[in-house]
């Protein structure tokens, strides 16, 4: 066992003061960061992104990843105790997490749902310590045409197993593409859609328009709601945790069900928020007892915990081994390795062993010791929530404008940020979805490359997509998964069922 | 359990009233959205038209990939354009209610307001102001406690940033007299 070997080597990495104290910094920034209204996952790593540009790789992608974790614990909190999702992959959370809460169990439903957490993520990460190592040494033969057939595909997934309407997934996709090769072309060295403003020379920097899209948009969204809560404090004693500890086993099945469903749609662009709801909704359709969900039963906290953190983890493996993020975070992730002068792909696992596996074991450590914290100290996260948000808007808003600036130094990217806190404010509201954006964004430049080079080296003959069996099977799955609809539909037709796409 | 009966109340007496005249339609935005990125597509297009969409002997010039980018972002907004139009008027929901859009606002101008202090002032001065002024002016927090959390936060982002982790911020006239 060859990756366990390695994993020891991760551990070993990982076990200096230095690193174990920033993954403590890390994990409990994150928590506030998944309970504050107004911040999330994605933009609570990116607003503190700029906090590790002076570290280490392998120091800062720990911390980061701690935030990250954190952030999915933090969700819980505020799910179970007050009926609010701080994330929106905790709603399925609130279904029988808050009912626990209003009984006087929320000490109970909120173990449950950091021993579930934990669960879902234990197994995402070993199916990344098991997996992403092989996935890259395949990855390794790999050559322009073939990655840019596995963007291509990771693209066409996107707008064809999507839920939202199709066009705006497309609008999405085409805009982050488009923006993301603004600035000087990496090819033929010639400047192209700057109209001439200099601050554009460089293009738009990937991180300062997920600080505005994300940071930003979220503040302008969160106040336009009724901001008042209530909710319950609680205090989880030794007692209490042994007790559904003891009770855990019995669901099983249930806790298994959900990791499997959250590591595919982790790796597959579907998302946590996808997995957390069928997670609970097969808990309860395969349940003795389906009138009990939603009054309170620790199942339906179990399920989609288990499958929300499972999902988020395994997310990283895509963007491990192929350098293709399942999440938006996992393309923060990406876009910080791009900072600390790393080259995402594959090549990872060669070149940068301690990096890799500093971060496996990190994630590892990470959930063990997130657990804990979480456990001890639910009630001062749960009266963070007691600071007024006309204390945490402006706070959040500075915050972001220091990341944004810090990434290059630019007054122009603390305006860029603005304007793209508008987009996405604009976009969220009218249903065009900011992941397949980001995605674009982060991955454009290199899925362009992947395509011209492939086109250099096959004379301009498009057939290159389809020049072996490997490259040839990935374009072909990404061509039918784009028309997906259309097939479905059709095939629906065919045998005479009723289509429903 | 005695927990359960351990309440965290916080109210929001500012909140903006459920029954507030609707300001715009999701229609009404769509549509100009639609035209927006329309526009945006056409100029993209425009420029890339100009710099080479074709190819050249060794391969696809540098505008062929962003020309046909633009080309499928105008066709997605037109449809979507066109989609909303055909779509009746009667099933539109709220964009944004009066008083939702008072309450944007009073973060947005504010942070437009913070950023051009930055380019003046330094981002630690702008963000004294902006945590100290929308505290007491927005959340109608008391003036000692809105300056005392303000204070406090910008001296933990001078020494997180400036001082432990060496990244450099905008400065103004202030952190000059001090020498930094």
């Amino acid at each position: 066992m060859e990756a366990l070997g390695l994993l020891l080597h991760g551990f070993h990495v990982l076990l200096t003061f230095k690193i174990l104290s920033l993954m403590m910094v890390g994990l409990v920034l994150g928590i506030f960061v998944g309970v504050l209204p107004g911040l999330g996952g994605p933009n609570g790593v990116a607003i503190l992104l700029p906090l590790t540009f002076t570290m280490d790789p392998t120091s800062a992608i720990v911390m980061l990843s701690c935030i990250y974790w954190g952030a999915l614990f933090g969700g819980a909190i505020t799910s179970i105790l007050f009926n609010i999702p701080g994330e929106a992959w905790s709603v399925a959370t609130t279904f029988d997490g808050y009912p626990m809460a209003q009984q006087g169990r929320a000490a109970e439903a909120l173990t449950a749902a950091f021993t579930s957490s934990f669960i879902g993520s234990l197994v995402a990460v070993l199916l990344i310590t098991f997996l992403a190592p092989g996935i890259a040494s395949f990855a390794l033969r790999f050559g322009p045409p073939e990655f840019f057939a596995v963007y291509f595909l990771t693209f066409c997934s996107f707008v064809g197993l999507g839920k939202e309407e199709k066009h705006k997934t497309l609008i999405s996709m085409s805009l982050g593409l488009l923006i993301a090769g603004i600035g000087m072309d990496t090819v033929s060295a010639q400047l192209r859609m700057t109209f001439g403003w200099s601050e554009l020379y460089r293009g738009v920097n990937f991180l300062v328009a997920v600080i505005g899209l994300f940071g930003i948009s979220e503040i302008l969204l969160t106040m336009e709601e009724r901001l008042a809560l209530r909710g319950h404090a609680a205090r989880i004693s030794l007692r209490v945790v042994f007790k559904v500890w003891r009770e855990m086993p019995r669901y099983w099945m249930t806790l298994l069900r959900s990791s499997a469903i959250g590591c595919w749609l982790g790796i597959t662009p579907g998302g946590a928020i996808a997995a957390s709801f069928m997670g609970y909704n097969l808990a309860k359709r395969f349940s003795k007892d389906k009138e009990g969900f939603g009054k309170g039963r620790i199942e339906g906290v179990f399920a989609p915990e288990t499958a929300a953190h499972a999902s988020g983890t395994a997310a990283l493996l895509p963007m491990l081994a192929l350098g293709i993020p399942g999440s938006g975070t996992a393309a923060i992730l990406l876009g910080g390795l791009m900072v600390w002068g790393l080259n995402p792909g594959p090549l990872l696992f060669v070149e940068h062993k301690d990096f890799v596996w500093g971060l496996i074991a990190s994630m590892y450590l990470g959930n063990v010791v997130g657990l804990v914290i979480v456990l001890s100290t639910v009630p001062i996260f749960a009266a963070v929530l007691r600071v007024p948000f006309a204390a945490i808007a402006p706070m959040i808003v500075v915050s972001c404008a220091v990341g944004a600036y810090a990434i290059q130094n630019a007054m122009f990217d603390i305006w860029l940020m603005l304007g793209f806190g508008v987009i996405g404010y604009v976009f969220k509201k009218i249903g065009i979805p900011l992941a397949p954006f980001t995605l674009a964004l982060v991955l454009g430049n290199r899925a362009e490359d992947s395509f011209r080079l492939s086109m250099i080296g096959a004379g301009g003959d498009m057939s290159v997509f389809w020049s072996n069996g490997l490259v040839g099977s990935i374009t072909t799955l990404a061509l039918v998964l784009l028309f997906w609809p259309l097939i479905a539909a059709g095939w629906g037709r065919l045998t005479g069922s009723p289509a429903k796409a | 359990m005695p927990e359960a009966n351990n309440e965290i109340v916080v109210d929001d007496p500012q909140a903006p009233a459920d029954d507030s005249p609707a300001l715009a339609g999701d229609r009404k935005v769509e549509i100009v959205t639609s035209l927006l990125l329309l526009a945006f597509a056409a100029l993209m297009a425009f420029d890339n038209w100009r710099i080479g969409m074709g190819w050249a002997p060794d391969g696809p010039r540098a505008g062929y990939f962003p020309f046909y980018l633009s080309v499928i972002l105008g066709a997605a907004s037109l449809y979507g354009l066109v989609a909303c139009l055909v779509r009746r008027a009667r099933e539109d929901k709220t964009f944004v209610t009066r008083d939702q859009f008072r309450r944007v606002l009073q973060v947005f101008v504010p942070t437009c307001l913070f950023c051009l202090a930055t380019q003046w002032l330094g981002i630690y001065v702008a963000s004294l102001l902006l945590v100290a002024g929308f505290m007491r002016f927005v959340g109608r927090i008391a003036w000692w406690k809105s300056l005392l959390t303000s204070c406090v936060f910008t001296l933990a982002m001078f020494i997180t940033f400036d001082v432990a982790f060496d990244v450099i911020m905008p400065k103004g006239p202030l952190e000059a007299l001090f020498g930094h």
